[in-house]
């Protein structure tokens, strides 16, 4: 049995290229769930997430 | 064979940010929901103290007058108290933990970083002292009923502080050039030299004991938050590592 580490592009089976364009797509689709529940102004956004914004320490009202 | 190449591309695209994503909505799940049952019996019941004392001040404060004004427009949603409230938030905080989990499993392979449960709950730390400890240190965690400054330019010093911070950390901890490292520490100060936007004065309707207890259980639950991601991320990844082992072996 082998102990040896595989690499991003291993596990994924995709080029170095390929994996950093799907993260580049990945970090925005994060940032973005990040902006919804911690920043939007939405009214439905906010009500809806209040006390997580307190609790996890984002700026609210 | 061009047209091959062509069309074989965006579907390999497609397949990696497909399994990304799976580890990214698994990781963050996992950390969401513990955070979202610890949220339940640390900070939640502190800002429901907070607003009992914001709503009398509220009351106290508009007195007789008829402020029919502020109800003129139809309220917005918001959830009703008691389990959907407690849905609510649990929703909120798993959707941001998911959010952190792209965030954080994207940068790691950005930097070519290897993956596995350690190493990925230590960039968790750094990340909780990016978005956590350094905005903290100019906007302290808030229960409901303090004063603030201005929320849209809070907003932003508090992107620019995580984002400066973490970028400074990556420099001081990862490149070897001590221009670099020296760049990194400069980023890191920066935010605090420009300041925090601050309210005219510092004040709240919640008793400043409340308010201390719930600055240090929120800061606690934000390093819980990114360490748990950190390790989801890592553990999520190394079965999938495993996974592909078994199946090269097969």
């Amino acid at each position: 049995m082998t102990t040896k580490t595989l690499s991003a592009a291993a596990i994924l089976s995709a080029s170095r290229l390929e994996i950093l364009r799907a993260a580049l797509v990945v970090f925005t689709l994060g940032a973005g769930l990040v902006y919804l529940a911690g920043f939007s102004y939405a009214s439905v956004a906010h009500n809806a997430a209040h006390d997580s914004r307190h609790s996890l320490g984002f700026p609210c009202h | 064979m061009i047209r091959a190449i062509r069309s074989a591309s965006p579907a390999t695209d497609a397949a990696v940010i497909q399994r990304l994503l799976a580890v990214g909505l698994l990781a963050g799940l996992l950390a969401g929901l513990a955070v979202a049952a610890l949220q339940n019996v640390t900070t939640t019941p502190l800002i429901l103290a907070a607003e009992v004392y914001e709503t009398a001040a509220e009351q106290a404060h508009a007195g007789g007058e008829a402020h029919q004004h502020e109800h003129a427009a139809e309220p917005a949603w918001e959830p009703a108290p008691g389990l959907q409230r407690t849905a609510a938030t649990s929703v909120a905080t798993s959707v941001t933990a998911v959010g952190y989990a792209f965030v954080l499993l994207a940068l790691m392979l950005l930097s070519g970083e290897t993956i596995e449960p350690k190493r990925a709950a230590l960039w968790g730390a750094c990340a909780f002292a990016s978005t956590g400890l350094a905005t903290s240190l100019g906007l302290a965690p808030e229960l409901p009923g303090s004063a603030a400054g201005d929320l849209a330019a809070r907003q932003l010093w508090w992107i620019g502080t995580a984002a400066a911070t973490g970028a400074g950390l990556f420099a001081v901890l990862r490149v070897e050039r001590p221009l670099v490292k020296a760049l990194g520490a400069a980023l890191i100060l920066a935010p605090h030299l420009i300041g925090a936007p601050q309210p005219p004065a510092p004040e709240s309707t919640a008793p400043a004991e409340l308010a201390a207890r719930f600055a240090a259980a929120s800061l606690a639950i934000h390093a819980i938050t990114w360490i748990l991601v950190g390790a989801a991320v890592g553990f999520v990844w190394r079965h999938l590592s495993t996974k592909t082992s078994a199946e090269a072996a097969a």
